[in-house]
């Protein structure tokens, strides 16, 4: 009696869980058989009624979309400005965050704990005042400035991840490479970057799609030459219902590097976006 | 922790014998240390630091920046109905889906231990965080399209809908005037004279395309012509609109077609007494009247417009809908967190109160969520964090016209500063604000911080 009721919750949980999957998938299975359907399909019913017509089914609005020139090179300026972003900020943060962790400074701890305060500063704040700056400098508009912005506020989070990382680096390791003789530098690139891998790659993939994925700050900094893909599919919501046969493909395409990413590096995607979530 | 560690590291390496050069090597280090820490400093001075004391300076100047205006601004924050409108809604972001995510993650985190495609699963409630706002904005654009025909919710919620009530069949009929069929004002249709048992009446209507009557609709004729017997009120519900022309108004002609499904009622002094549905060929009847007289109603159920979903983008749904397409991207982050959390619990505990006999609610109430309490919290404020600065979502899911109904600090502060307002003292303001409130925050990891170094 008792297993039978137990096996009966558990066809129960199974069948709650396949539906929230169900559920959970129905967005991006909208979304992409919308985008492999013609506007005038579109206009007449639901992604849905490809079940019954599969022939509306077809790769046009891709073809449509590669040529489309502002398409192409807002897909360009996205990875022009994610991957610089990416790799500054890996660069930047382990060499702070090895200072921090274990070289010696004046005010190094009291400079670390503003750090850890700046890890909430919502980039909101930041968007007027560096706007000025940036217009000052002639950066204004550009994909080093939207880049620079980026860096600097993925810093406090990348620092303190790093930081605290390396500081779990066994002291014995560091001082018998001091007594080797090898400099900060050697010990930096020839112990510390290695053994702090996985904090690097988790560092890397959260600060990647943050940037990949982002539209608020593109959308102040970049002008309509640097815009990357999120701005340029925004600046089309206005027509929104005229136009899926752009947007879909558009935001498609904008998701699936972002989720073969994911797919590739689930264990650092995981821990990158739970570290990385008080930001 | 590591400070004591780099000076025991001091301390234990041999000591120089000449102390010049050792000062002269700890010079080096420092500024080698400088060297290794300078980037990031000179980046977080420049683009973090300064901005957030411009941002507070800002603040406290008009639009143009010319005049000193103090606490102007944020006064003017708590009085501009928009801001405020902001201010609430962000009030009520933060309140609900963070309570939503974490109860929903809580409760998936533990159903899904108990099945053996755990994995699967949670890389499928995962995997939105991927996706960016921009696209989950969209993807949730055309979900919740109005139109029933396009958006997938209000198909479903129209299909849901229909399959409970069927609606009504004949949403575009009317009566003539002055053929013994009157409109009341609320859309039912009234007979002129009264009907008393023992008669039959003919309710003729118009307006119904032959191609839009029910498969089973049969001619009404034969039925019109039925005798009422003495305690019966007897009638036909038929389309007075012979295909083809020819027929007489008011008339039950021969190629006329009864109303199956239409609901009659008899009305007695403003009461109704007795109801029935037509049959086949638009023919009721009602048996064991008493004496009197009747009112033949068709009420307003007949001629109700078709049910089209709802209005999930409109001015009072837009902000629990955009809520909804938040808890598509962040339930599977809530799940795997407490999941985490989940696995750490102490197994024995659990078992112990199984074999007590306590049952899985039980267990549920009494032992899983008090031990998990510290993870949830972290979860809660992890989420609050983040739903407050929420903007892509709001910017990209509110069509234009709702934009205000569903604004929140971070998008009104964007509308203010850069999206036509112009106004950059109270955008500042907002902005300070949007700081002010993850102040809490950030003392809680200073803190954090602090205690994990002891």
């Amino acid at each position: 009696m008792k297993t039978i009721r137990r096996g009966l919750s558990s066809a129960m949980v199974q069948a709650f869980l396949v539906v929230i999957g169900l559920v959970w998938m129905t967005p991006l299975a909208g979304l992409f058989l919308s985008s492999l359907r013609s506007a005038e399909d579109t206009a007449k019913g639901g992604w849905w009624t490809v079940f019954t017509a599969p022939g509306q089914l077809s790769f046009d609005n891709y073809s449509a979309l590669l040529d489309n020139s502002g398409m192409t090179q807002a897909f360009w300026n996205t990875v022009l400005i994610s991957v610089p972003a990416t790799v500054l900020v890996v660069v930047i943060a382990a060499l702070a965050g090895y200072a921090f962790a274990w070289l010696d400074f004046p005010g190094r701890d009291s400079v670390f704990l503003v750090v850890v305060a700046l890890l909430v500063v919502p980039v909101q704040i930041g968007l007027l005042p560096v706007a000025k700056l940036f217009g000052q400098l002639g950066l204004f508009g550009t994909i080093p400035g939207v880049v620079l912005f980026h860096v600097a506020y993925g810093l406090p989070f990348a620092v303190f991840l790093l930081r605290n990382y390396f500081a779990e680096i066994p002291k014995e390791m560091l001082e018998a490479a001091r007594m080797d003789g090898g400099s900060e530098w050697r010990i930096f690139t020839r112990l510390v970057l290695p053994v702090g891998r996985p904090a690097i790659a988790s560092l890397a993939i959260f600060q990647f799609l943050w940037v990949w994925n982002d539209m608020l700050v593109a959308l102040l900094f970049a002008d309509s030459s640097s815009q990357p893909l999120t701005v340029a599919l925004q600046s089309q919501i206005r027509q929104f219902g005229s136009n899926i046969d752009v947007l879909a493909p558009g935001a498609f395409l904008s998701l699936v590097i972002p989720v073969v990413v994911f797919f590739a590096f689930q264990r650092h995607f995981v821990q990158g976006v739970m570290a990385g979530s008080v930001k | 922790m590591t400070t004591t560690v780099v000076k025991e590291a001091r301390r234990s390496s041999p000591a120089r014998p000449d102390g010049a050069r050792a000062r002269r090597s700890r010079r080096r280090g420092r500024v080698i240390a400088l060297l290794f820490a300078l980037p990031a400093l000179l980046l977080l001075g420049a683009l973090v630091v300064y901005p957030v004391l411009f941002s507070i300076g800002r603040s406290l100047f008009d639009a143009s920046g010319d005049t000193f205006v103090g606490g102007e601004n944020y006064a003017e924050m708590f009085r501009d109905p928009t801001t405020l409108k902001a201010i609430r809604n962000t009030a009520i972001w933060v309140v609900v889906a963070p309570t939503l995510l974490t109860g929903l993650g809580l409760i998936l985190a533990v159903l899904v231990e108990k099945i053996r495609w755990a994995t699967a699963f949670k890389l499928l409630l995962f995997m939105p965080m991927a996706v960016s706002f921009l696209a989950a904005g969209i993807i949730f654009r055309l979900a919740y399209d109005e139109d029933p025909d396009k958006g997938v919710l209000n198909a479903a919620v129209v299909s849901i809908h229909d399959a409970f009530d069927e609606g009504s069949e004949y949403p575009t009929a009317r009566a003539r005037d002055g053929q013994g069929l009157n409109q009341q004002k609320d859309g039912s249709y009234v007979t002129g004279s009264p009907v008393s048992p023992g008669s039959a009446t003919a309710l003729g209507l118009v307006g119904v395309a032959p191609k839009d009557l029910p498969a089973d609709a049969r001619p009404a004729q034969q039925a019109a012509a039925q005798e009422a017997g003495a305690d019966e009120v007897r009638g036909v519900v038929y389309l007075d609109f012979t295909p083809g022309g020819g027929g007489k108004p008011g008339v039950v002609d021969s190629r006329e077609s009864g109303l199956p499904g239409m609901r009659v009622e008899a009305v007695q002094g403003g009461k109704t007494v007795a109801s029935t549905t037509t049959a086949a060929d638009g023919s009721f009847r009602f048996t064991g009247l008493k004496d009197g007289s009747y009112t033949l109603k068709l009420p307003k159920e007949n001629f109700e417009q078709p049910y089209d979903g709802i209005s999930w983008l409109g001015p009072t749904l837009v902000t629990p809908a955009i809520i909804g397409a938040y808890l598509w991207i962040w339930t599977g982050f809530a799940m795997v967190l407490i999941g985490a959390g989940l696995s750490t619990l102490p197994r024995d505990a659990l078992e112990a109160a199984r074999m007590d006999g306590a049952n899985e609610w039980q267990i549920f109430r009494k032992i899983t969520v008090p031990l998990l309490a510290p993870v949830l919290t972290v979860v809660f404020v992890t989420l609050v964090i983040n739903v407050m600065k929420v903007f892509d979502l709001v910017y990209i899911i509110a069509p234009g016209p709702v934009q205000e109904d569903a604004t929140v600090l971070a998008t009104q502060m964007w509308l203010v500063s850069f999206g036509g307002g112009n106004n950059q003292g109270l955008g500042s303001a907002l902005g300070v604000l949007l700081l002010l409130l993850v102040i809490p925050a950030m003392v809680f990891n200073v803190r954090r911080f602090r205690r994990s170094q002891r």
